[in-house]
This record gives structure tokens, C-alpha cells and sequence, in this order.
């Protein structure tokens, strides 16, 4: 090539190549974006709450937002890591959300406070930070605060639309408060969960022999799952944590999530289904002793712990068996806490309990390699 | 033409640079002065050199002779002077010894053997010897001379030969031009290596994105054995067992060869080199090589002899735009970033690619979030992020056991990761020294 035409190239000098291992070029997905796709998920959830439980639900997930966020820049000073680096990460705001969406609207705001401090602190810092938390810290903050706290996180207010004319009103508001939700003063009164009442009632079965009381318990069960009440409940018309209570909503937040490909989805359906499975089966059995299964998905935190909380990705297995191991022992360690257990909820003791076997999950569930059958074929003949 | 084929798993990256220069048909590059060609073998033993300083050589003269049977001949790319032998930058990063010829421009040099127009009338062994003369190897990036590749134990039976003309890695389409432009000796070097094994299957596997060169192959095979198998846009189709797997359904055993399950792959670039050394009796020294990437002014394909310093083909791309960040020889995903541009191109270097820095420079990794990406993408059916965990807690018993060794180092897990955990580089120290456990 003669000289001429090379001198009007720009040639490169070399001085500042970058020597790294391969592969040199990435996917433009970021532990960020992955955070801002699961909030986009919650919001479905959080604007139910909110339109169900009126602005007090949005003060509840802004205060425990913000004190998650709070916790977490505290925490990155003492421990002298960069915020930056933490908080852009965005998971502080997803803990927070998830964490509000399990309290009730009507909770004292220092709970989700201490709340936050306990998910972030406790549920994640203490372990190293976003990875190497074993317990999903929104779980780890919602049973510290149901453990330490039982009265102010059962402080369970009516959501729009249960009043008076709601089914079996008398039994959800008992009959001192029913003359002031007929009057109309519905300012600080509050309600049983379906739940509440279902282990209310299951206790009495407990005293054993009683053909009478059981009777009554099975009336009972059939009062919480009338058909008309079910209807009630799947569109989130029920008293309960701010982000549980509305099926489509959750449903949504699952599409999105399927859609982005952020969860395995044999995790949500193992979970559920296992749930339903095993409550169907112990009421045809038993039917004194709990209410149908469809009862089981749509009360409680069934939906949105299956949904938001099992998935996790830290907290959860990372093969397909795996996941469909860990759906399954959530789904049925939640009815047998409901069930047989001292608390209504069972969701997300059975999270925590699944979290602990993670390790051991992953280790049993490792794939067989590419080609690795083939070998041992080959080695029998 | 069959169902389109692949394999499980593997990705496909949002943005995979061959629009740069899938269109540009190959370019001959010019005569340069002077040519640094490298006695190197990616597998196998580097060649015994047979020239001395001061030498006069030929085009096409031997000037180093296989070493042992894992070891391919090197011939002059051009006529000329033996100026020096020295040691230069290697493409793989360690340095490599060269052989510096000054051209006289002349590039005089007859076909050092016969041209066997009538190849149906040869031999296998004959054919063989015609490989290992012409100093082919594998073009794809491992460099594995192609004779010990097409010799097949007398233990093993081989019923199939593919060529693997699947090219996934991103920016590359050097094989895409090279099969559009002459598919007649892809498809002429698939029939005379399916005659050495004496095979009738004999699958050229393309990936679907490359129509041009499918239907370019599809008329150049139509009569003769050779099939055509359109593959799934799908990283690393191109890697030997997935490649396999797609087009035959076979899985060769972990830690085999292709022998195991009856095939022999060889690269779309070595089969129609096999070509010329057969029909034109001309050895393996020159090459298409795609010069791409955001940095490089005019991207393009050229046919560059072996030995010519990187410098030169990025002068025949026009130069650059701006300061490259990173230079790679090969693709992105499997490439070798390289310190200098005085590295020269080797009868393996398919791409030179120059990128920018604010897509190459991105060091900051962050911990696992368990996502499991990189499971879902892991071709070999691994679990990436657990060996990874596994190796930094300095437990290599377990990534062992987790199969480690069987990583194939595509860079499938690193890439899809939203941590940017280095996965890759993990793996390759912990087979290195699991290696030396041994």
C-alpha cells in the first residue's frame, strides 16, 4: 500500500487496550434493571392496596420504602461500603415494597420502620450485603414484626366496599363494632381475616369428641367460603395486608414477571398448587377441620407470597428441580401451618423454613452435564 | 431442505454486530513488504522451523515442518528474504516466534504439488497426506491440525462428517462470505474429506441467518452427498458438541471427542482449504478474516495471507474512528484481547475486531443474585453460578464435581449476567489447576 494513502488514515496507537479474559462484550441486563422490572411488577399490587385501603396504605408503602432505604445508606456508612453502589441497586426499594405490602394498612407507622431496619439490617447486611442473604429480608421482617408485634400487625381495617351489606358483616366485625359499621362510623374499626376466623373456629375443633362443636365448625367453614364471599375475596374485597388481598392485581404482577423472565414459573405453580392440592385433599377428609382449598388461594398472603415472596432470587434454587422442590415444600408447609399450626398465616414461615434448605436444594438438584449419560453408557458397555 | 435444528439452552446476543459486515463481499488484500508468520499451534506442537535468516524463499516454500503427528507444516506466504526470526506478540497472548519475511514483490511461487483435478481416483491416505502437506487445520479457532482430526482410530467407526459453516459468534462472518462467495470448495472439500472417512453423511451446518450463503451452498451441493443442515440462530451453535447434537441428535460423552458419536466436524474455512491444496495443490496461507467492530472505519472481509501484522488489515478497514478499548483476534465471546498491534494473523484468527471503549471497558462486577441466567443458558448443562461460588471459596473439589471440566468456555454465562461476574475466567483457572492436580 503505498505511503500516501496511509498517511489520511487515523490509525489506533494501542496505548490504552484492555487485556481481560474473555467473553468481551455483555448483555445490557443489570442487577439494576432487574430491581426496577419486579418493581414494575408491585405496582399493580401496591395501587389495589392503595385504591382498597385508601391513602393510608400509600403512607404505609412510602414510609417503609424510605425506611429501607434509610436503613440501608446507614448501614453502607457504618460499614463504610459505598452507598452508591448499594442503593443503586435498587433492592432496598424492593424490599421495602414487598415489606409494605405485607402490613396492614392500618399499622402504627414505627412498625414498618423497625420493620425496614429489620429486613435490611438483619435480613441482609448482617449476611454481606444483596447475594449472600440466605432468608428473603422482607420475610425476615415480616415474621420478626408478627413475632415481636402481634397486636399492631393484626390490626386488620375493613377495605371500600366492606360495610354493613358485606357478607356475614357480623361475623367479620363482631357484634359490639357492627352497630358502629351500620352507623356508618367507619373510622377505626376493625376485622377478622377469612383466616382469622378460620383458625378461630378450627381451635374449637381441637377439644375433641364433640359431635356438636364440630357441627358448628363446619357451618362455620361454609360461612367463610360461600360462594358469594370467594367472589368477594378474589377481587381483594377482604380485610388483610395491603398488597395480598386483590387476585388480579397479584396476577398481573405475575405476567409481568413471567414476561421479563424474572422468576422460574414452576415456583409460583408449584407452590400453589401443592397448597391446593394438599388443603383439597386434607378437607375431603376431614371437612370439620378447614375450609375448601380455593378458600386457602385466595385468603391470606398465598398468592403474594408465591407470587413475590418464594421467588426470590437469592433466596431460591437456581435449577428447574429445585424450583420445583422448593414450590412444593412452601405450598405444603403453609397449610399445615394453617391447618395445624397457632398462626392463621402460614406463607411466610413456610418461605423462611424453604430459604434455610436452599443450599441443600441446590446441591441435590444439579444437572446431569451434556453428554454425561453417554459416558456412563459408554463405560457400562 | 430440512426442519431447522439446535440445541438446549445457549442465547442469542440483543445486538450481534453482523450487519457491520455481513454484506461485504471479500476483499483481496494487497501485497505488504514484509509478513511475520507465526510458528504457533493453538493444540499441538508449534512447528520445527526449516528456514534461516538471510534465506531466499519461494511462495509457498515449507518453512517449518510439522513436529511430530499433532503438528501442522507453515508455508511462505509470499517470495522473499528470511529478515529475522524473532518473537512477536502471540494471537493467544503469550508470545509466539515469527518468521519475518521482507517480500521482493515479485510473489513468485508455483503450486508446490500436484494439482488432483481427479481426486475421486485418490486414495484416502493419499487425500490425508494432501491435508497434512498443505498444513491445514482447523480455521474455526482451535487450530487443531485437520489430518489428526480426519484420522480416525481404528476403535472408533465415524458415519458422519459435518462442516461446520455454523459461524455464531457475534461480528464474525468471515465463513458467511467465504460459503456465499465460493461455496464450490466448501462443498468439494466436504466431498473429498467424506471420501478420506469414507462417509456418505455429510452435512454442511449453517445458521439461518446467513440465506445468501445457504442458497449459495444448496445449488453448489445439489447432485452431490453433501446436505445442507439451516440451524437456529443460537449461541454457540457453533461449538463442536452442540453442532453435533443439532444436526445429528447424537451427544458425544462428557469429556469425549466427536469420534464418540460417529462424527468429525471440521470448519467451513480448513474445507475449503482442503480444496485448494487438493484440486490446486496450494498449501493453507491465506485466509478470510473479518475486520469489524464499532472503532474500525470501513468493516469489511479480506482474504489476508498469513503473517500479516494486525496493523495492516486494520489499514485496509480504513483505520479507526476513535481509540479502540479493546482489540480482539476472533470473536467477542471466545476471542483474545490483544496488547499490540503488532500481533499477526494466524491460519486461525477469523476476526480482528476493534471496539470501543465504552463497550469493552466494563470492569465492575457485582455479587450473584442467584438469578440463574446463566443455568437457563449454560449449553453444556452446568450451573454456572454455583462452580463459580464453588471456586472462589477455593473448593475445586466440588467444582469438579459440579463438572468444571467440561466448561466449554463459550462465555454464554458471563454474557447473559446481570452481575458481571467474571464466570469464565473462573472456570479457566480452576480447570488450569485442576489440570496440574492431575
Amino acid at each position: 500500500m503505498s505511503d500516501n494513502i496511509s498517511e489520511n488514515i487515523k490509525l489506533p496507537t494501542g496505548e490504552k487496550l484492555v487485556l481481560s479474559s474473555s467473553p468481551h462484550v455483555s448483555a445490557s441486563e443489570s442487577v439494576r434493571k432487574i430491581m426496577l422490572k419486579v418493581i414494575a411488577a408491585l405496582l399493580p399490587a401496591a395501587a389495589a392496596g392503595i385504591w382498597l385501603f385508601g391513602l393510608r396504605a400509600l403512607a404505609v408503602i412510602l414510609v417503609t420504602v424510605v425506611s429501607c432505604v434509610a436503613a440501608e445508606t446507614l448501614w453502607c456508612r457504618l460499614a463504610g461500603k459505598r452507598i452508591g453502589s448499594a442503593l443503586g441497586d435498587l433492592s432496598a426499594v424492593v424490599t421495602g415494597m414487598i415489606l409494605a405490602l405485607n402490613l396492614p394498612a392500618a399499622v402504627p407507622f414505627y412498625v414498618p420502620v423497625i420493620g425496614a431496619f429489620l429486613a435490611i439490617w438483619l435480613g441482609k447486611q448482617v449476611f454481606g450485603g444483596l447475594g449472600h442473604n440466605p432468608f428473603n429480608p422482607a420475610v425476615v421482617a415480616r415474621v420478626g414484626l408478627l413475632i415481636a408485634l402481634p397486636a399492631a400487625m393484626t390490626l386488620w381495617s375493613p377495605p371500600r366496599g366492606m360495610d354493613k351489606n358485606y357478607p356475614q358483616a357480623e361475623y367479620f366485625f363482631g357484634s359490639a363494632m357492627m352497630k358502629k359499621v351500620a352507623a356508618g362510623e367507619l373510622d377505626g374499626i376493625t376485622c377478622a381475616t377469612p383466616l382469622g376466623l378460620m383458625t378461630d373456629t378450627r381451635k374449637i375443633v381441637h377439644t375433641p369428641n364433640d359431635r356438636h362443636l364440630i357441627a358448628a365448625a363446619r357451618h362455620n367453614f361454609d360461612k367463610v367460603s360461600s360462594p358469594e364471599l370467594l367472589k368477594k375475596y378474589f377481587w381483594g374485597v377482604r380485610s388483610g395486608c395491603i398488597g395480598e388481598t386483590c387476585t388480579p392485581a397479584l396476577l398481573l404482577g405475575l405476567v409481568i414477571l413471567l414476561c421479563f423472565k424474572l422468576i422460574n414459573w414452576r415456583v409460583p405453580l408449584c407452590f400453589i398448587g401443592s397448597a391446593a392440592l394438599f388443603a383439597g385433599v386434607i378437607h375431603w377428609f376431614f371437612p370439620g377441620v378447614t375450609p375448601p382449598a380455593l378458600f386457602h388461594l385466595l385468603t391470606g398472603g398465598l398468592l403474594i407470597g408465591a407470587i413475590f415472596m418464594a421467588k426470590d432470587m437469592v433466596t431460591s434454587p437456581v435449577t428447574n428441580w429445585g424450583c420445583v422442590i422448593f414450590g412444593m415444600g412452601c405450598g405444603l408447609i403453609t397449610v399445615v401451618i394453617r391447618i395445624w399450626g397457632n398462626y392463621p398465616e402460614g406463607v411466610s414461615f413456610a418461605i423462611l423454613l424453604m430459604n434455610a434448605l436452599v443450599p441443600l436444594i441446590d446441591r441435590l438438584c444439579t444437572r446431569a452435564p451434556f453428554g454425561e449419560k453417554e459416558r456412563k453408557k459408554e463405560q457400562i458397555s | 431442505m430440512s426442519k431447522v435444528k439446535s440445541f438446549s439452552g445457549g442465547m442469542h446476543p440483543e445486538y450481534d454486530g453482523k450487519s457491520l459486515t455481513n454484506s461485504c463481499g471479500i476483499i483481496e488484500a494487497p501485497l505488504l513488504e514484509k509478513y511475520l508468520v507465526p510458528l504457533m499451534e493453538n493444540a499441538g506442537k508449534p512447528p520445527r522451523l526449516c528456514v534461516a535468516k538471510g534465506d531466499k524463499i519461494k511462495k509457498y516454500q515449507l518453512i517449518a515442518e510439522a513436529d511430530g503427528f499433532v503438528s501442522a507444516h507453515l508455508h511462505a506466504p509470499t517470495s522473499g528474504v528470511v529478515v529475522q526470526i524473532r518473537e512477536v506478540p502471540g494471537p493467544m497472548g503469550t508470545p509466539v516466534t515469527a518468521v519475518e519475511i521482507e517480500a521482493d514483490g515479485y510473489d513468485h511461487g508455483e503450486a508446490p504439488f500436484a494439482p488432483w483435478e481427479e481426486w475421486h481416483s485418490k486414495t484416502p491416505q493419499e487425500l490425508l497426506g494432501r491435508i497434512r502437506d498443505t498444513g491445514i487445520v482447523g480455521m474455526g479457532g482451535a487450530a487443531f491440525p485437520s489430518h489428526v482430526k480426519l484420522s480416525v482410530p481404528p476403535d472408533k467407526k465415524v458415519d458422519t462428517l459435518i462442516v461446520n459453516g455454523a459461524e455464531c459468534e457475534p461480528y464474525l462472518t468471515a465463513d458467511h462470505r467465504l460459503m456465499a462467495e465460493y461455496p464450490q470448495k466448501v462443498v468439494t472439500g466436504a466431498l473429498i474429506m467424506g471420501q478420506i472417512l469414507n462417509v456418505s453423511r455429510i452435512f454442511i451446518g449453517i445458521e439461518e441467518n446467513k440465506p445468501d450463503a445457504i442458497a449459495a451452498l444448496g445449488n453448489a451441493a445439489a447432485g452431490t452427498a453433501v446436505q445442507i443442515q439451516v440451524l437456529k440462530v443460537r449461541y454457540p451453535q457453533g461449538a463442536e458438541k452442540q453442532l453435533i447434537y443439532a444436526v445429528t441428535g447424537r451427544r458425544v460423552p462428557t469429556g469425549g471427542l466427536p469420534f464418540d458419536a460417529g462424527c468429525v466436524v471440521q470448519n467451513a474455512g480448513s474445507a475449503a482449504a482442503v480444496s485448494d491444496g487438493v484440486l490446486l495443490g496450494i498449501p493453507l496461507v491465506e485466509r478470510v478474516v473479518t475486520v469489524s467492530g464499532e472503532a474500525v472505519k470501513n468493516p469489511g472481509n479480506f482474504k489476508l495471507r498469513i503473517g500479516t501484522p494486525v496493523i495492516e488489515a486494520v489499514k485496509l478497514a480504513g483505520g479507526v474512528t476513535e481509540e479502540p478499548g479493546k482489540l480482539i483476534l476472533g470473536g467477542p465471546m471466545m476471542g483474545f484481547a490483544q496488547r499490540s498491534f503488532d500481533v499477526p494473523v494466524a491460519k486461525n484468527t477469523s476476526g480482528i475486531l476493534l471496539l470501543p471503549g465504552r463497550t469493552a471497558l466494563n470492569f465492575s462486577s457485582s455479587p450473584c443474585i442467584r438469578c440463574a441466567r446463566c443455568v437457563e443458558v449454560c449449553p453444556m448443562k452446568l450451573t454456572p453460578c454455583l462452580l463459580c461460588a464453588a471456586i472462589e471459596g477455593n473448593r475445586l473439589d466440588l467444582a469438579q464435581k459440579g463438572h468444571v471440566m467440561d466448561c466449554l468456555e463459550c462465555g454464554a454465562c458471563a454474557y447473559v449476567c446481570p452481575s458481571r461476574r467474571p464466570l469464565v475466567q473462573q472456570f479457566r483457572r480452576a480447570k488450569n489447576e485442576l489440570r496440574k492436580k492431575k
